[in-house]
């Protein structure tokens, strides 16, 4: 089920993907696909799925039915809903979680270069040891890391342990880990969440430069519906484990579903 | 002063083979959480496998210590494979109950492949004695001491800087990001029971130059628990600093209280530094914001 497809198009396809816990149904059934170079929102009240959606990419959770493809770093695309996450990951695809999952004993650049560990390929002995060229690499990783530590502005804290780090800091961390592994998909679960608006406004702005300067395609989930639908070429908005509308911003914010969907049903009113 | 001199050397050298043990212990804990019930047992097995290497299989002792150490490598990947892999998922505890039936599992079956009786082992470390001033003390437990703190600096080392060993500490901070930075879970489980395996072997060969080959080693493996509760259950220095300070105070309190009193005294000094720090002296301190 890893071999390559043939379809080109999108980095990211959903197919009737559904999900449940027990009697709960997380999905009902999604399609979603998205193209290359996209930034793409998912947006929809509380418990509507989109973390789920999230996690069912990663391989956090196993989809009870439906396909999931997803493009590698080498622009090839493979179903990835039969893989393991750590096989998810190493292909390069990145996130970000909505309740940071930092190494919180760990100093920032420990962190950072965490992400770089499916670029790793030193064994327990060799990299133990330090065998095989593998400060050449170590190396090469730092470097890395740096341009990362550069680009986000973490350069004061990038000795800091991340437990210690302002909430607003550790979320742009959790963004540079994701960054560090070289993603060719970037999963970002409410990166702006708890943000004051000068926050949002930043991170936004590091968002857009993930996806025009690194050209990463990325999938954004947040609740920060207007700094979403500025950034987002496309967006699809789930409401109860189902896509209930998907397309341009401005064509999905004036969406009557959506407008239900977000604000309640008149009583009365016809639909 | 004399009896100062050999009443050291002994505890050190028990300690550091208790903080062997403790390590192996440390490593699992710290990537799986898992309490290891059986860690002892895999000491026992690491005597009798290298009286087996030596005197059953005729091996010279350098083959045969690497071959003790190769076969626990094995054995560690195997009870990994087979008693705790089908487990991952399963709420730690149903793993920490797989290790006390392994333990039961391991004791029963040195028992059966070697019978009950202490078996008569020629120890390779050097006989006799060595004069440390006017003290003297057995030079097989003097060696014992560097070898034993070679292969923790080695455990220390391995945490600090290999890639898997990252992976562990990664694992141990917070799993679901790990897997999200494409951290093998398995893999790495795996090099831990290994790794512990090979700890508990060295430790067990130890055990058998410098007190013989029986069953009653898996009792000497009941002393891991105060080991790592006073050095902290998830740190490697913690296991070789409480290793050695139990050790000493077992020998000591021996030495000048009285023979019954070294089984007590290191739980006395365990439950005082516990009342002052409930995460033994080195390890992490737990606070999780609900």
């Amino acid at each position: 089920m890893t071999s390559a497809t043939d379809v080109p198009a999108a980095a990211l396809q959903l197919r009737d993907v559904a999900l449940r816990f027990g009697g709960v149904t997380a999905l009902a059934g999604i399609s979603l696909e998205v193209e290359r170079g996209e930034l793409f929102a998912l947006i929809g009240p509380n418990g509507a799925g989109k973390t789920s959606v999230l996690n069912c990419v990663s391989g956090l959770y196993r989809p009870a039915s439906g396909s999931i493809a997803a493009i590698d770093r080498r622009g090839v695309r493979r179903y990835v809903h039969t893989l393991p996450p750590h096989r998810i990951a190493a292909m390069g695809v990145g996130r970000t979680f909505q309740n940071i999952e930092l190494f919180k004993h760990m100093t920032v650049l420990d962190n950072l270069m965490l992400g770089r560990h499916v670029h790793m390929t030193g064994g327990v002995l060799s990299g133990g040891l330090y065998w095989g060229g593998q400060q050449r690499v170590e190396i090469e990783h730092r470097k890395q890391v740096e341009r990362i530590v550069d680009f986000l502005r973490l350069e004061p804290l990038r000795d800091s342990e991340v437990g210690n780090l302002a909430y607003g800091d550790q979320k742009l961390v959790e963004l540079g880990r994701a960054l560090a592994l070289d993603p060719s998909l970037l999963l970002l679960d409410e990166p702006m969440a708890g943000m004051n608006a000068e926050e949002k406004e930043s991170m936004a702005r590091f968002v857009l430069d993930v996806n025009q300067e690194w050209g990463v395609t990325v999938v954004v989930v947040d609740h920060a519906i207007d700094v979403v639908m500025e950034i987002a070429d496309r967006v699809a908005v789930m409401d109860f484990g189902e896509k209930i509308a998907e397309g341009a911003p401005q064509q999905v914010r004036a969406d009557p579903a959506v407008v239900t969907a977000y604000l309640g049903r008149q009583e009365g009113a016809a639909t | 002063m004399d009896a100062f001199l050999q009443l050291t050397v002994s505890g050190l050298s028990n300690g550091t083979t208790y903080a062997l043990a403790a390590a192996g212990f440390v490593v699992v804990y710290k990537a799986s959480d898992v309490i290891n019930f059986a860690q002892g047992d895999l000491l026992l097995l690491g005597t009798y496998l290298i009286f087996f290497a030596l005197a059953q299989a005729g091996l010279p002792w350098s083959v045969g210590v690497l071959v003790v150490v190769l076969m626990a490598v094995a054995a560690g990947l195997a009870v990994e494979r087979l008693v705790l892999r089908p487990l991952v998922g399963e709420p730690v505890i149903s793993m920490v109950m797989a290790t006390i039936g392994l333990s039961s599992v391991l004791r029963a079956l040195v028992n059966a492949v070697w019978g009950p009786r202490p078996r008569s082992f020629e120890s390779f470390l050097p006989e006799g004695e060595v004069a440390l001033g006017s003290a003297v003390v057995s030079a097989g437990r003097l060696l014992s001491i560097p070898i034993a703190l070679a292969v923790l600096g080695g455990l220390g080392l391995f945490f600090r800087y290999a890639r898997d060993g990252i992976a562990m500490r990664a694992i141990a901070d917070d799993q679901q990001a790990a897997l999200s930075m494409g951290i093998s879970i398995p893999r790495v489980f795996g090099v831990a029971w290994g790794l512990a395996a090979v700890s508990a072997a060295v430790g067990g060969i130890m055990l058998a130059n410098v007190v013989g080959v029986s069953p009653n080693v898996s009792a000497i493996g009941l002393r891991v628990f105060p080991v790592v509760v006073l050095g902290g259950l998830d740190s490697i220095g913690g296991a070789v600093i409480g290793g050695v300070a139990i050790g000493l105070l077992e020998v000591y309190a021996g030495g000048y209280l009285g023979h019954g009193l070294s089984l007590v005294i290191p739980y006395v000094v365990l439950l005082l530094v516990l009342m002052v720090r409930p995460y033994g002296l080195f390890g992490k301190e737990v606070i999780e914001r609900v």
